[in-house]
């Protein structure tokens, strides 16, 4: 499933890295954490996350994920905006909670 | 292939340079995706270390045929007891530090679990020495 699919069906809001929307999600990590995101995540995986600032972007870039989605209404920092349109690396935003979002996520790419 | 990095303390933003410099000389060196990665994640905890713990660091990036081998060397408060700071789950960052997210005692195990040899030497009150090997082949 691509980015722009569950952005399409979950109604993400879209800050950044569109001309990311057509990576493809092969699953997904949940984590506040960025050293466990480091060890854990795989390329190609989606990253729910409520941290905003550019070290995030860092951790996508070097794990290759597909995208990140904020929560709670959480916005990113200028830097990391930046960066994910250079990394084209989408950054997306919800206002529900990881345990909901990753829930929906988790069901979409089971179906 | 010699390299060397500057890194200073606090600096954040720039977190992950190094690493994603590196990641970009080895993918123009072919060398196999799994270990880019393997290489990129340790990189990037160790450089994340300098910028929570230590002053200012440099760090030394060898490459060769067969392997690369990286050394981040800083200046700082060292490590009294290397072993605990192994432990999965012992940090001493701040509570700045933490809230980004770091600090989490994960980054010298991923270090670990993303390289084939790894050494630490610190000495307190001077600063610590971070060694990384991962063979190319």
């Amino acid at each position: 499933m691509t980015v722009k699919e569950v952005v399409e069906k979950l109604n993400f809001k879209v800050f950044s890295g569109a001309e990311g929307l057509q990576n493809e999600i092969i699953g997904g990590y949940t984590g506040d954490l960025l050293s466990d995101v480091m060890g854990n995540a795989e390329a190609s995986h989606i990253w729910i996350t409520l941290q905003t600032h550019k070290n995030v972007m860092a951790i996508a870039t070097l794990k290759e994920l597909a995208a990140i989605v904020l929560v709670k209404g959480y916005k990113p920092e200028e830097e990391t905006i930046n960066q994910s349109n250079e990394e084209n690396i989408p950054i997306l935003g919800t206002d529900e909670d990881e345990f909901e979002i990753s829930a929906k996520i988790f069901n979409l790419l089971n179906q | 292939m010699h390299f060397e990095y500057h890194v200073e303390s606090g600096d954040f933003i720039n977190a992950g340079s190094t690493s994603s410099a590196v990641k970009k000389t080895l993918k123009q060196l072919n060398v196999d995706s799994s270990i880019i990665k393997r290489t990129v994640v340790a990189l990037y905890e160790a450089e994340v270390n300098i910028v929570a713990h230590a002053y200012k660091g440099t760090i030394y990036v060898d490459i060769d045929q067969e392997a690369i081998t990286i050394r981040l060397v800083d200046e700082g408060p060292g490590i009294p007891d290397i072993d605990k700071a192994m432990e999965m789950g012992y940090s001493t960052a701040s509570p700045s530090v933490r809230e980004m997210g770091f600090g989490a005692g994960m980054g010298l195990p991923n270090i670990k679990n993303n390289t084939d040899r790894m050494s630490i030497t610190s000495k307190v009150g001077v600063g610590t020495t971070v060694e990384i090997y991962n063979k190319l082949q």
